[in-house]
């Protein structure tokens, strides 16, 4: 990365420069930037964007990396918050969590429910990735789509757990010698999992599993032609995403302490898909970009009219039109 | 003597089309067999028939005894057979480098590996540079393969089948689109891996064919009209009459 960056003309290393350390700075000094601006609200903000960015790039990993253009991915994020709300309210209600014929306790701990809501959301999208994935084109898109839908539906019957309305978390979740309801240490937190999460990225897209997909992605005929059979390097594909979306979902409702079928309709999905096409598909920084730009713009429009929306697709469709490389299409000078 | 590849009684229909029509055909280990025959003549589908890419309507394919006639394209890539395409198929993005190196890494096994970095792994970039050297591109390797011109992509195309190592090399058409000086090093490069290889070669350029070939065989509406050395085939009247001129049969005597 740092010889690519080298490579290019001084200019253009100027301008990523111009653009990059403003933005990095502010990433890691945000919590004190609003402090002294005293305006906390602005820290959740961020959070949120981070948060978002996290879940933007699971979904870019199989969308713009995979080339596998999923239109459900909000339920991974969906399953990942649930689960760590349900373990929550069975603590808090002391209710023991009757599954079939296991029963457990509830749990408020982080060490354990994030990593079963985790596992949850990774083994949804294992199988839900097995059956599309026996699909190509329009065909799979419309069947993540169903499944999404599938587990939406689900969600708003569970009356148990507020149903349409949702449920509400009492506190974050407690890990060992954090504390995540102070919101400085949950934005370093969520900071550092993001960092953590595009260093793997990075890592992967130039593995040898990476090269795989990427070429799976460009040309599966050529693949198969090298004796690559694609379905279970898209399938472990898949499911790293799903569990990328769970985590970022397990972010989720503790920032918010609030969870509901919004948090996994298809408005959802749509918002993560936009928030990689503005930011750049299958780049690593581009979700990153587009969580900021989209969580931004929104807060802009929506301070200055309950009809944002009206102004805020039109402006999407502009920047997909013009920006075909999206935001981070600015910073990094285009392929010769 | 023995049969590399072995095809019987096979058919492949597109629709009310007999794109192979009963072909039966052997290929010898060692041997470069070149098919010959005109447009539309079924010689691409027959590739692609070899290669599993497309599944035969009926009929045998055996490689080495084996009949692989239902394997998928990957399966029969691990038993050795591998095949170039006549309309250049390449991972665009790529630089020709990795194209070829990726050649390399699924030969040498699963790609479960998420971590390391395999783009300047040398066990793949090492053999990869090996097979763009062979095929003159060396000095390209690092641009990416949308960007080569359209004769050095056909090298591309040929040097990832190289990287395979296969046992059976399937070529539909190198030399195509390629300029003279390319097509020259291409022969040349062919006459050497002759013996190395089990080749089956397609291509139009006759010289090229009764240069290169230990056997020929004429396929003319997806039937094999005649299988034979250069100088059998050149003196076959059913092959002139149904697709050599007296140019094409001249091609290559001295
Ligand atoms: N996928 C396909 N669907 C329908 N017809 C096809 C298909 N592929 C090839 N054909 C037809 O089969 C015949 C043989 O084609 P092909 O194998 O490409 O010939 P060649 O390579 O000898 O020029 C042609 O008539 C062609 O139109
Ligand atoms: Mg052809």
């Amino acid at each position: 990365m740092l010889k690519k960056l080298l490579s290019l003309p001084i200019k253009h290393r100027l301008l990523i420069l111009a653009g990059v350390a403003p933005l990095a700075l502010l990433l890691a000094f945000a919590p004190f930037v609003f402090e002294v601006l005293e305006q906390p609200f602005y820290l959740r903000v961020a959070s949120r964007i981070l948060v978002f960015a996290l879940a933007a790039s699971s979904l870019n990993l199989v969308l713009g990396f995979g080339g596998m253009v999923s239109l459900g991915h909000a339920a991974f994020v969906g399953i990942g918050s649930y689960v760590v709300a349900i373990l929550a309210w069975h603590a808090s209600n002391e209710v023991p969590l009757s599954l079939g014929p296991f029963v457990i306790a509830g749990t408020t701990d982080g060490l354990v429910a994030w990593p079963v809501a985790i596992l949850a959301a990774m083994l949804s999208a294992c199988i839900i990735g097995a059956i599309s994935l026996r699909t190509s084109g329009l065909y799979f898109i419309m069947i993540t789509l169903a499944f999404a839908q599938m587990i939406y539906y689900y969600a708003v019957s569970l009356q148990q757990y507020g149903g349409d309305d949702g449920m509400r978390m009492r506190g974050r979740s407690i890990l060992p010698g954090l504390d995540l309801s102070n919101r400085t240490t949950f934005y370093y937190f969520a900071l550092a999992s993001l960092a953590l999460c595009l260093i793997f990225l990075f890592c992967l897209a130039r593995s040898r599993f990476g090269l795989v997909i990427s070429g799976i992605r460009q040309n599966e005929t050529r693949m198969r032609a090298l004796g690559i059979e694609p379905y279970p390097y898209q399938l472990t594909c898949f499911t790293i995403s799903g569990a990328i979306a769970g985590f970022a979902g397990v972010l989720m409702v503790n920032l918010d302490s609030f969870v509901s079928p919004a948090d996994l309709s298809m408005a959802r999905s749509s918002e993560l898909i936009a928030m990689i096409l503005i930011g750049g598909v299958g780049s690593l920084w581009g979700p990153l970009l587009g969580a900021g730009f989209y969580i931004l713009g929104q807060l802009g429009l929506g301070t200055l009219t309950t009809y944002w929306p009206l102004f805020f697709g039109p402006a999407l469709i502009v920047i997909v039109l013009f920006a075909r490389r999206g935001l981070v299409g600015l910073f990094v000078p285009g392929r010769s | 003597m023995v049969a590399a590849l072995e095809i019987v009684h096979l058919h492949k229909m597109f629709g009310a089309l007999k794109a192979t029509d009963d072909l039966n055909l052997d290929v010898v280990e060692g041997e470069l067999h070149a098919v010959i025959g005109p447009n539309g003549a079924g010689k691409t589908t027959l590739i692609s028939q070899l290669s599993g890419q497309a599944a035969a309507t009926s009929g045998e394919i055996r490689f080495f005894g084996e009949n692989i006639a239902r394997l998928s394209m990957p399966q029969r890539v691990r038993r050795g057979i591998v095949r170039s395409f006549q309309i250049t198929s390449l991972c665009r993005e790529f630089s020709a480098l990795t194209n070829v190196a990726l050649a390399v890494q699924a030969r040498a096994g699963h790609s479960f590996r998420f971590l390391r970095n395999a783009q300047n792994d040398s066990r793949f970039t090492g053999p990869a540079m090996n097979a763009l050297d062979q095929v003159g591109l060396a000095h390209r390797a690092d641009v990416e393969a949308g960007h080569l011109a359209h004769g050095e992509q056909r090298q591309l195309e040929l040097a990832i089948a190289l990287a395979a190592e296969p046992k059976l090399l399937l070529l539909d058409e190198p030399m195509a689109g390629m300029g003279a000086d390319e097509s020259h090093r291409v022969v040349d490069l062919l006459r050497e891996l002759k013996r190395r290889y089990t080749i089956v070669l397609v291509e139009h350029d006759m010289d090229a064919v009764f240069a290169l070939a230990d056997r020929i065989s004429v396929l003319v509406y997806g039937h094999c009209i005649a299988t034979g050395t250069p100088e059998e085939i050149r003196r076959d009247p059913a092959v002139r009459n149904a697709y050599l001129g007296e140019d094409a049969a001249d091609a290559g005597s001295p």
